[in-house]
């Protein structure tokens, strides 16, 4: 049989077909599910209903992140949480399934403790309840987010019916000047493309300065693929991604790691493979990034001026600006630096790993936060908390003024305490700016953590880049 | 618990002409705490449709005299962008909806909508803007949904036909449940499991 090149995600998708039917979709074997409180109950009753147990508890993974307060304690949260939280205990216990419960030193948001604990590896595919399940391809997995019928699909059978995806390759050339990070690379391939524009396609991202993000940064890039449109981002594996797994808990050890690492250095995309689409981006241009509008395709480079409606020639894309703009009360054409902030939230599964907390605090160190500003830190899990405190980086945001918080999703789903107020504006490191995601009538600006803290200090919308170099914003 | 079915529908609908519009605008974040479907159509919009004080918005399509027993949706391009909650088609069938009409939808509530009986109709923007703007004339405006045929059509429309996913259909004119449709694939998962052991 001749071997036609093929892309990273067709090599996955083809090792995980356990069944096709004429004019059905695939029936996909899932090697990790991730379940949180949130998406799980009605999946869980299903079973319950028709006397079925998960089927691979192994396979499977809870946490508590959503409706947990980041306050600490079940006592902190009101009653539905409680008892949503309290359920997912139970039925984790009665399909032992291994669950980061409520006191469990490793807890944290599902896409953050995945990596950290060892559960993600290359070559998988990852399941959740939670469309930022994208995340996972940073390790040159299948990661994407699932309904909770889907949910309990996969908990009764370990599989999925899955049509295949269409490939977008998102090329990332050049190198990303300081102050730009990540999460302008990933904001600016948002803003050329669209919110819809990954509709129907599986990104993978190629080019120098992909390769050149550590595998923190790649999470970041791969998280927003959703935001995109895209189910899935993906990062094909090499020396950075073996180097993270390496070690942690449920990773591969001895003959067994030696085998998988030669398993997915076969794993990236061959030469002469082709993809459905292709778009390109050159990162030596970029700036430091924001949103200005109420969806994430809607951002701008910090220095350059609000796009004005009368610049698009479609009637209900020119409608939709209008209403974005008028939810932000920004006013186009005006510049977005040096708007008033009230909140900065520095957190979510996009951006609350150590990485995350060291660059902020490195910026925020021997700085406070403005008067008028609160701040708040909350790493992505217990023990990125851990190792934060042991690094002393607690100490910093502390003493600059911030709210330092135990794990969790908090002000991104707004949802467990955490939340804006009508009319607050919030420099947020979180993925989504959606009309009151982060509290209602509250509006969200998404930046980089060095934007979140350059503007906490300005107590308005700053630029990162006069900081960094020792100056004021 | 049965599977959803679909077949025809002939019915009113209202028009929202926003485009992108998110899940978290169809059901918010913090009305996910529920642990069942029930009472989600209540809170369906809810940040659109209910002011500050609690009462409804006037201004909102679905808080006027036309919107009473309407079945349709009609939306902006991308509709159901952002989060992977289903609980944003609970909340539009527990209003009353059975489809949506739109240009585009996003994929993961696309793929929950089926599963919930609520039918993602696209059409050509041309064909949604004539629809639109033949609402604007006539708030008793039906539209026509063939399942079997997967067309829709509207008076002085020629049926139209729209993509749908063969097997959802087939689930949807039969009532087949897709978990029931798995579980016949266990002898292929247990010798899948065995070859990657």
């Amino acid at each position: 049989m001749s071997q036609s090149p093929k892309t990273l995600f067709q090599k996955i998708w083809d090792s995980h077909i356990v069944a096709e039917e004429p004019g059905a979709p695939t029936v996909l074997y899932i090697d990790l599910h991730l379940v949180h409180e949130v998406t799980s109950p009605q999946a869980f009753s299903v079973l319950k209903e028709r006397g079925l147990k998960v089927r691979r508890p192994e396979r499977t993974v809870a946490t508590m992140d959503h409706s947990i307060p980041t306050k600490g304690g079940y006592e902190a949260a009101d009653e539905m949480g409680r008892i949503q939280l309290r359920l997912l205990e139970a039925n984790a216990q009665a399909n032992g399934v291994r669950i980061y419960g409520l006191n469990s030193v490793q807890r944290g948001i599902v896409h953050v403790i995945g990596p950290e604990q060892g559960f993600t590896q290359p070559g998988m595919t990852i399941v959740c309840g939670d469309s930022h399940t994208s995340t996972h391809g940073a390790f040159g997995s299948l990661g994407f987010g699932i309904g909770t019928s889907e949910v309990g699909h996969v908990l009764a059978t370990q599989c999925l019916l899955q049509r295949k995806p269409k490939t977008c390759e998102v090329r990332v050339d050049g190198v990303l000047r300081p102050g730009v990070t990540a999460k302008d690379l990933i904001l600016a391939v948002l803003a050329k493309i669209g919110v819809g524009g990954g509709t129907g396609h599986v990104f993978e991202y190629t080019g120098a300065a992909i390769r050149a993000l550590d595998m923190e940064g790649r999470m970041t890039v791969c998280n927003m693929s959703i935001e995109g449109g895209a189910r899935a981002g993906m990062v094909a594996p090499d020396d950075k991604t073996f180097q993270f797994v390496s070690g942690r808990e449920f990773a591969p050890k001895g003959a067994a790691w030696d085998k998988a690492v030669a398993r997915w250095r076969q794993l990236p995309t061959d030469a002469g493979a082709t993809f459905d689409q292709t778009v390109t981006l050159d990162a030596s241009t970029l700036e430091p990034m924001v949103t200005f509008g109420t969806n994430p395709g809607q951002g701008v480079a910090i220095t350059q001026p609000l796009p004005l409606p009368s610049s698009l020639a479609d009637a209900n894309e020119r409608a939709g600006l209008e209403k974005s703009l008028a939810y932000m009360k920004f006013e186009a054409g005006q510049p977005i630096l040096g708007q008033p902030v009230d909140v900065v939230f520095l957190g979510s599964c996009t951006n609350s790993r150590i990485g995350d907390l060291r660059a902020a605090a490195g910026l925020l160190k021997g700085r406070k936060v403005a008067k008028n500003v609160r701040m708040m830190v909350v790493p992505g899990s217990q023990s990125v908390k851990q190792a934060a405190e042991a690094e002393g980086l607690d100490k910093i945001f502390k003493a600059a003024g911030a709210d330092w918080r135990e794990a969790g999703c908090s002000m991104c789903i707004a949802m467990n305490g955490d939340q804006l107020s009508p009319g607050q504006l919030a420099v947020s490191t979180s993925n989504r700016n959606f009309e009151g995601r982060q509290g209602k009538g509250g509006r969200t600006v998404l930046a980089s953590p060095l934007t979140a803290v350059a503007s906490a200090v300005a107590g308005r919308i700053a630029d990162p880049r006069p900081l960094l170099k020792g100056g004021k914003s | 618990m049965s599977a959803p079915q679909f077949t025809t529908l002939t019915a009113r609908c209202v028009v929202l002409p926003v485009i992108d519009i998110d899940t978290d605008q169809i059901i918010p974040a913090r009305f996910l705490k529920v642990t069942d479907k029930l009472g989600l159509g209540e809170k369906l919009f809810c940040d659109w449709r209910y002011l500050d004080s609690g009462a409804p918005n006037p201004k909102f399509i679905l808080n006027q005299p036309e919107a009473e027993g309407v079945q349709i949706l009609v939306a902006g391009h991308n509709f159901g962008c952002g989060s992977s909650r289903e609980h944003a088609p609970w909340a539009l069938v527990g209003w009353g909806f059975q489809a949506v009409v739109s240009t585009m939808f996003a994929d993961i509530f696309k793929g929950n909508s089926v599963k919930n009986g609520l039918i993602p109709v696209v059409i050509e923007p041309a064909a949604h803007a004539a629809l639109v703007e033949l609402r604007a004339q006539n708030p008793d405006l039906q539209i026509s949904i063939d399942l079997k045929s997967q067309t829709v059509s509207w008076p002085g429309q020629t049926p139209l036909m729209f993509p749908i996913d063969p097997f959802s259909r087939t689930c949807l004119l039969e009532g087949v449940d897709e978990l029931g449709y798995l579980q016949k694939f266990q002898k292929q998962t247990e010798a899948y499991e065995a070859s990657h052991a």
